[in-house]
């Protein structure tokens, strides 16, 4: 699905990926850790094509596409889906329209007709219910006045609406109690299947309790330094990054 | 000859050809004196700055059209609110037209200026009310001098118009330039109800100049709903002078839509004089091309535990210019204010400018005055966020400036209008969104 090669990307003349590798098959749920400061948010909005960053070296592959020079929408289009972890506030239009110009704007992208406003109506219905969301918050502006668990759950009721092949939520946690957790983790279990897969980015190993990962990866200065299976969470939890970085020294 | 001296010349014959016995003969003759010795204003005076009109001034434009032109009411039915019934006052190339308008005089007058002018009955009304809080000034005073057609609206104590007022000039290019010098003077008695929009608009590529002067009167707990629609062509200037007298417990909004026509300057301009006063201006401002924009406004609060609220958002593309002057002058009895003011800008393109200055004159030391300014490009992580769900560039653009411009939108009272701001600022930005606005 998802093949990243020794990618390099900056900011401003400033290495901040610096040559990630990373693989992920259908069906895979790959998490990946790593303390402040160490690129993960970069790698997310890289992989989306935020043309902030400049990936100076490497390749990103999607189903064996080069998507490197895309612009954001064109990834989209693809199914590449980024929950952020700062959601942006737009007064005036409403979740639902919102929405459904997202969904119709991709179907155009790929050369069908908008969807039918029923259908559309039934889908919103359904996923709306799915993330225990009021009838109410549709009609609200994005984002606006939202609490940091409204920003979040929304992200994830756009994931469940757009069905992208690849999700990637970043830090998606913050700002949940622990019931919006469940809720939010619920929707995205629900949402898997054996053709997409998901990439969690996260502090905590307290999300991957709900959505477990198959593989986990610590990024640290621009690199994974480690991967392995869901017990490399634990291992962090309790123990810190510090051992991780005593290992990378020698 | 200057423009100023075939208007000078032009007055002597417009005397003439009046024989005016009217209640404004005195006040015409002090103004073409005060026009006389100003002349049109130079960017040398510190209040158009950064508005010139001196390329204007070159046009040889008529002063009086020589010829009646009328027009089929299908050419023009999209420049009304036809979607819903309406009081229509119109006027084409400064003519009324009985034929497009629909007035009335069935307890309450929505009517004519020129009838007003000449009929004694309303003789009390008009030296009451007429060229009273208008400043003198020398484009005001341009206008009182040629002062003889416009919208007369007289609406009596308790009366709730049912339906909205168009008030509509058109131009249709009769003559290869031609000034116009509309007036129209509103009174809305105690706990009245009106809602006004106003709109002049060119059917032609010849140019056209419009120096208006609007007052109106609210009296106590009287409620007026204004629109100015700024949508002509871009031969088509427009100076709009408005003055506003409010008295205690009114409230009044003026909403300006500026996208289209070659240069148009707002003076609007509002006046405390009772107490609990609420006054609201807003405006959405998108230009393009070398169009200009400048809203000049004033609120003064004379009296105290009043309040004004000044929203004006303005998005400029390709060479236009733009320039918000806002003056809030709180006198010393004005105590207990609470005024707003807000002015935020976006530029689309580098050639674009905006001069946006704040003036807060207060002499009262109880009061909260907010005001806020800024200027940017649309937010970078907001394009991204919109483009990251599909959204194109272009669309991305259009669904943030139109959220952008929105707010402003929210207190448009009549739906149909609403729609019809939307379609155009849809229109103007030049997207179709995916949602029916």
């Amino acid at each position: 699905m998802l093949k990243i090669k020794n990618l390099h990307a900056s900011v401003e003349d400033k290495d901040i990926l610096k040559g990630i590798n990373l693989t992920v098959n259908p069906g895979e749920v790959h998490a990946i850790m790593g303390p402040n400061g160490s690129g993960k948010s970069t790698l997310a909005s890289v992989i989306a094509g935020k043309d902030e960053f400049e990936v100076t070296k490497g390749g990103i592959e999607l189903e064996g596409e080069d998507i490197k020079e895309l612009d954001p929408e064109e990834r989209a289009h693809k199914g590449v889906f980024l929950s952020f972890q700062y959601p942006v506030e737009i007064p005036g239009v409403s979740v639902t329209n919102f929405i459904k110009t997202a969904i119709n704007e991709t179907r155009k992208a790929k050369g069908q007709e908008d969807m039918p406003a029923a259908e559309m109506l039934k889908k919103i219905k359904e996923k709306a219910d799915l993330l225990e969301i009021d009838r109410k918050f549709l009609s609200r502006s994005l984002n606006e006045g939202f609490s940091g668990g409204e920003k979040k759950r929304n992200e994830i009721f756009q994931l469940a609406m757009m069905e992208p092949k690849l999700a990637i939520l970043d830090e998606t946690d913050s700002g949940l109690d622990i019931d919006a957790l469940k809720i939010v983790a619920n929707g995205v279990n629900k949402l898997r299947n054996a053709d997409n897969a998901v990439i969690v980015i996260t502090h905590y190993q307290r999300l991957l309790d709900y959505i477990v990962p198959d593989y986990v990866h610590v990024l640290m200065d621009g690199k994974i330094v480690k991967s392995g299976s869901k017990e490399l969470a634990y291992q962090l939890e309790e123990k810190g990054y510090d051992w991780i970085k005593e290992e990378v020294k020698a | 000859m200057s423009l100023k001296e075939k208007i000078l010349s032009s007055y002597l014959a417009f005397e003439d050809y009046l024989e005016d016995d009217s209640p404004i003969h005195d006040l015409r003759n002090k103004a073409i004196k005060t026009f006389e010795s100003h002349g049109f204003p130079s960017k040398k005076e510190e209040a158009w700055k950064y508005t010139s009109l001196n390329a204007l001034l070159k046009e040889d434009y008529s002063i009086f059209p020589k010829k009646e032109t009328t027009i089929e009411f299908k050419e023009v039915r999209k420049y009304f609110l036809h979607e819903i019934d309406t009081f229509k006052i119109v006027f084409v190339d400064g003519v009324y037209s009985s034929f497009l308008s629909s007035t009335t005089h069935d307890g309450m007058d929505i009517c004519l200026l020129s009838a007003a002018l000449s009929k004694d009955k309303y003789k009390p009304v008009i030296e009451t009310y007429f060229n009273k809080v208008a400043k003198e000034d020398s484009l005001t005073s341009l206008n009182t001098a040629f002062a003889k057609e416009g919208a007369y609206i007289y609406i009596p104590k308790h009366k709730e118009v049912q339906k909205p007022v168009e008030i509509i000039n058109f131009y249709t290019g009769s003559e290869t330039a031609l000034m116009l010098q509309p007036r129209n003077l509103i009174i809305v008695g105690e706990n009245a109800h009106i809602q006004i929009i106003e709109r002049h608009q060119s059917l032609s590529e010849n140019a056209v100049l419009t120096n208006s002067v609007t007052e109106i009167f609210t009296e106590k707990r009287a409620f007026v709903d204004y629109y100015k629609i700024q949508n002509d062509l871009p031969s088509a200037s427009l100076i709009d002078n408005t003055y506003i007298k409010q008295e205690r417990d009114s409230v009044c909004s003026v909403h300006t839509f500026s996208f289209g026509g070659k240069l148009i300057r707002n003076n609007l301009n509002f006046y405390q004089y009772g107490e609990h006063c609420n006054s609201i201006l807003k405006g959405v401002t998108i230009l393009e091309q070398k169009q200009h924009v400048d809203h000049n406004t004033l609120v003064h609060h004379i009296a105290p535990n009043c309040e004004s609220h000044q929203d004006y958002k303005g998005i400029f593309d390709d060479n236009s210019t733009g320039v918000f002057n806002g003056k809030i002058l709180v006198e010393k009895d004005a105590q207990k204010l609470d005024a707003f003011q807000q002015n935020n800008n976006i530029l689309i393109s580098d050639k674009a400018t905006i001069n946006s200055k704040p003036q807060l004159e207060i002499f009262a030391d109880d009061v909260r005055c907010s005001h806020g300014c800024t200027i940017g490009q649309l937010d970078d992580e907001a394009m991204f966020y919109l483009r990251s769900r599909g959204i194109g560039e272009k669309e991305a653009r259009a669904l943030l400036m139109y959220a952008f411009a929105n707010n402003v939108l929210e207190s448009v009272k009549i739906p149909e209008l609403k729609k019809r701001i939307n379609k155009l600022i849809a229109n103007k930005i030049g997207v179709n969104l995916g949602f029916n606005l």
